[in-house]
C-alpha cells in the first residue's frame, strides 16, 4: 500500500522505533501534545483523553468504534469546538482558545467528514481563497488591485501545481459544485495544502469514494508523509488503515484505549472488545450490535 | 401611450435610484455574502433620519448630515452583526426583521418627538440640496419623459452614487476579498479551516451594505424633503428582496435591473388599472382596492419567477443549479 519506492515494510516502521505500543505514551518528537482534554454534551461526555502525542513526520490514524468521539477530538483540536478542561499545544505553542482560522494559520489544517467544497466557486478559486496572506483579502487592500496583482499570479501558479499533482487540472474553470464526491476529495486536499501546513487533519478522508480513487488518495497521503508532512486521519476501513498508518491510535467512549504500530493494534485485545461489545465471547450476551452504541 | 411614459420615469427616476441602492446593499448581504438580512429598511430609516435630525433638528449642513447617516447605518450594522454573526444564519434574520421594525417604533415614539419629530417625522430637508443645483432651470426630457431642474439634479446625484456603489461592490467583489465572502456564502466552516476570520468578513459586508442602504435613506429623505417614520414599514424590504431575487442576486447589475424593472410593471399596472376604473370599465374595483391589488400582483410576480426564472433576469441558472441535488 505504500507508494515509497525507497523503503521497505520494515523501514516504515523505524519511524517509530523505540515507542512503547501504550495508550498516551511519549513520543520522541511530538508534533502536537494534548492532555486531559475533555468535552462534554450535557450528560454525555464525548472526549476524555489523558494524554496523546503525535509523533511529526508520520501517519498517525485515529481509529474507534461508531461515537467514540473521534470527530469530536478533531473539531477541539483544530478549534471548531471549546474545550471543558485540558489544554493541546501545536509545536510547542499553546492551542487553547484559539479559533479555528487562527488555529490552521499556525499550520494545523483539517478538512472535513463530509467534503465541503465551496461549490459555487471554481476549482480554481477554491484553491486561491486558501493561499495564507494575502494583501487583497483585507477591505482596503482589495481595492489597490495593483498592490496585489504580483502575489495573485504567484499563488495562481503554485494552485496549478498542486491541481495538476491531484489531476484536477483539467477542471479548474468549473464550478467546484459540478465535481464528483471523490474529486471533492481531492480538492479538498489540494486545497488544504495552499496553506502550507506543517500537519493535516483528515476526517474520514475515503468515505463514499469509489475503490479506484482511494488508491490514489493513499498514494497522495503517503506522498505528504515523505515531504515531512504530519498526517492525522480519521478512517473507518480497516484494510486503508493497516495498510498505510506508521501509528495508530484507538478512542473508544472518548478516551484513547490503545496505541501501537498496526501489527500492536491488531493483536490487542482491547481494541477487538471495543469493537465488537466487551461481552461479545460470553455466551447468552446481547448482539453485537451493542458495542456500536459505545 | 401616457402609461408607458409615466412607469419610465418612474424607472429611470430618483425613487428607483434609492432602491437601487438599497438593493446594491442587500445584494452585498445575500448574493455575495449569504446573510440573511431581513431589516434592510431598517438601514434606510436610521440614514433618512441621518439627513432628518441632522438638518431638521440640529440644523446641520446637509453634507455633514449625510455623513451622519452614513455614521448611523455602520452602527446599526455592528450593534445587529456582532451579537449574531457568531451563530447561525437564522439569527441574523430574525434579529434584522425585529430590530428594524422596533427602530420604526423607537424613532415614532412620543418621546423621541424632540429629536426625530415622533410621527411628524422632520421637513424642509433638502434646501441647500437644491440650493447647489448646477442644472438651469427648464424642463428635460426625450420621448415624452419630462423632468424638472431639480429632478435632473438629483437624478444625476442619486444615480451617480449608485454608480460608485457599482464600482466599489464590483471591484472588490473581483478581489481576494470578494473571493472570501463567496466562499463564506458557500461553507464558513470551510474558509475558517482555511485560515480565515469569517466574522470580521461577514462584519465588514453588514457594514458595507448597510451603508448602502442608509445612503439610499438619506437619498429618499432628499428626494421627499420631508420624512416620517411610517414610510419605512418592513414590507419595503420585502420589496427590496423581490426586486433582487427578480434582477438576479449575486450579479453586479441585478440589483440595478431588478429595481428599475419592478417600478416600471408596478406603475404600469397601477395606471393601467386607474385609467380604467375612471372610465367605469372595472365596476367592480374601488379605487382604493389599487394598492391592495398591487401587491397581489407582485406576489403573482414572484410566484411566477421562482417557478421559471428562479436566477432572476440576469442571474447563473448554472449557478443556481450546482446546489439542487
Amino acid at each position: 500500500m505504500s507508494s515509497e519506492p525507497r523503503t521497505a515494510d520494515g523501514a516504515v516502521r523505524d519511524r517509530m522505533a523505540g515507542v512503547e505500543p501504550a495508550a498516551g505514551v511519549a513520543k520522541p518528537d511530538p508534533i502536537l501534545k494534548a492532555s486531559g482534554v475533555r468535552r462534554s454534551f450535557g450528560g454525555l461526555t464525548a472526549v476524555d483523553v489523558g494524554h496523546l502525542e503525535v509523533q511529526r513526520g508520520t501517519i498517525t490514524a485515529l481509529i474507534g468504534p461508531n461515537g467514540a468521539g473521534k470527530s469530536t477530538l478533531f473539531n477541539l483540536l483544530t478549534g471548531f469546538d471549546r474545550v471543558d478542561a485540558g489544554e493541546w499545544s501545536f509545536e510547542g505553542r499553546r492551542l487553547n482558545g484559539l479559533g479555528g482560522h487562527r488555529v490552521a494559520r499556525q499550520g494545523m489544517v483539517r478538512t472535513f467528514q463530509l467534503t465541503k467544497a465551496l461549490t459555487r466557486l471554481t476549482v480554481l478559486d477554491n484553491m486561491l481563497l486558501a493561499a495564507p496572506g494575502q494583501v487583497g483579502e483585507h477591505f482596503l487592500g482589495a481595492l489597490l488591485r495593483p498592490r496585489w496583482r504580483h502575489q495573485e499570479e504567484a499563488n495562481r501558479e503554485r494552485a496549478m501545481e498542486l491541481l495538476a499533482r491531484f489531476k484536477l487540472d483539467a477542471k479548474k474553470d468549473d464550478l467546484a459544485g459540478s465535481l464528483s464526491g471523490g474529486q471533492r476529495k481531492l480538492l479538498e486536499m489540494a486545497r488544504s495544502l495552499m496553506v502550507n501546513p506543517s500537519m493535516v487533519m483528515l476526517d474520514e478522508p475515503m468515505a463514499g469514494v469509489n475503490p479506484a480513487l482511494v488508491q490514489s488518495l493513499l498514494g497522495h497521503i503517503t506522498s505528504l508523509r515523505d515531504e515531512g508532512m504530519t498526517v492525522l486521519f480519521v478512517e473507518h476501513d480497516m484494510d486503508v488503515i493497516m495498510g498505510i498508518s506508521d501509528w495508530i491510535v484507538v478512542l473508544a467512549q472518548g478516551s484513547v484505549i490503545a496505541e501501537g504500530r498496526p501489527e500492536d493494534i491488531r493483536s490487542n485485545q482491547e481494541v477487538v472488545d471495543a469493537y465488537l461489545g466487551a461481552h461479545h465471547d460470553e455466551p447468552g450476551a446481547s448482539a453485537p450490535g451493542s458495542g456500536e452504541e459505545a | 401611450m401616457d402609461i408607458l411614459t409615466i412607469s419610465l420615469e418612474t424607472a429611470i427616476g430618483p425613487i428607483a435610484a434609492v432602491y437601487v441602492l438599497a438593493a446594491i446593499g442587500l445584494n452585498m448581504h445575500f448574493g455575495y455574502t449569504g446573510l440573511l438580512n431581513f431589516g434592510q429598511v431598517g438601514f434606510m430609516l436610521v440614514g433618512a433620519y441621518g439627513v432628518g435630525v441632522g438638518v431638521g433638528t440640529f440644523g446641520l449642513s446637509l453634507w455633514v448630515a449625510v455623513v451622519l447617516s452614513i455614521a448611523c447605518a455602520a452602527v446599526l450594522a455592528l450593534l445587529l452583526g456582532i451579537p449574531t454573526l457568531r451563530l447561525r444564519a437564522d439569527y441574523l434574520a430574525i434579529t434584522t426583521i425585529a430590530v428594524a421594525e422596533a427602530a420604526r417604533l423607537l424613532y415614532r415614539a412620543e418621546f423621541a418627538r424632540p429629536l426625530t419629530g415622533g410621527v411628524y417625522g422632520r421637513q424642509s430637508l433638502a434646501e441647500g440640496f437644491y440650493d447647489a443645483n448646477p442644472v438651469p432651470p427648464g424642463r428635460y426630457g426625450v420621448l415624452g419623459v419630462d423632468f424638472s431642474a431639480n429632478q435632473v439634479w438629483l437624478m444625476l446625484v442619486t444615480w451617480g452614487v449608485v454608480g460608485v456603489a457599482l464600482l466599489l461592490t464590483s471591484a472588490l467583489m473581483h478581489s481576494p476579498w470578494g473571493r472570501v465572502i463567496k466562499g463564506i456564502r458557500e461553507d464558513e466552516d470551510a474558509v475558517r479551516s482555511l485560515g480565515k476570520d469569517v466574522f470580521v468578513y461577514k462584519t465588514q459586508s453588514l457594514v458595507l451594505g448597510g451603508v448602502l442602504g442608509g445612503l439610499a435613506g438619506a437619498m429618499l429623505a432628499i428626494n421627499q424633503q420631508n420624512i416620517t417614520p411610517d414610510q419605512f414599514m418592513p414590507q419595503v424590504t420585502f420589496y427590496l428582496w423581490a426586486m433582487l431575487l427578480l434582477g438576479g442576486a449575486a450579479r453586479t447589475f441585478g440589483p440595478v435591473l431588478g429595481p428599475m424593472v419592478l417600478w416600471f410593471l408596478l406603475t404600469a399596472f397601477d395606471e393601467t388599472l386607474r385609467t380604467l376604473a375612471s372610465e367605469d370599465l372595472l365596476p367592480f374595483i374601488d379605487g382604493s382596492d389599487i394598492g391592495a391589488l398591487r401587491h397581489a400582483f407582485v406576489g403573482l410576480a414572484l410566484v411566477l419567477l421562482i417557478v421559471y426564472r428562479p436566477q432572476g433576469l440576469i442571474g447563473d441558472r448554472k449557478e443556481m443549479l450546482v446546489n439542487v441535488k
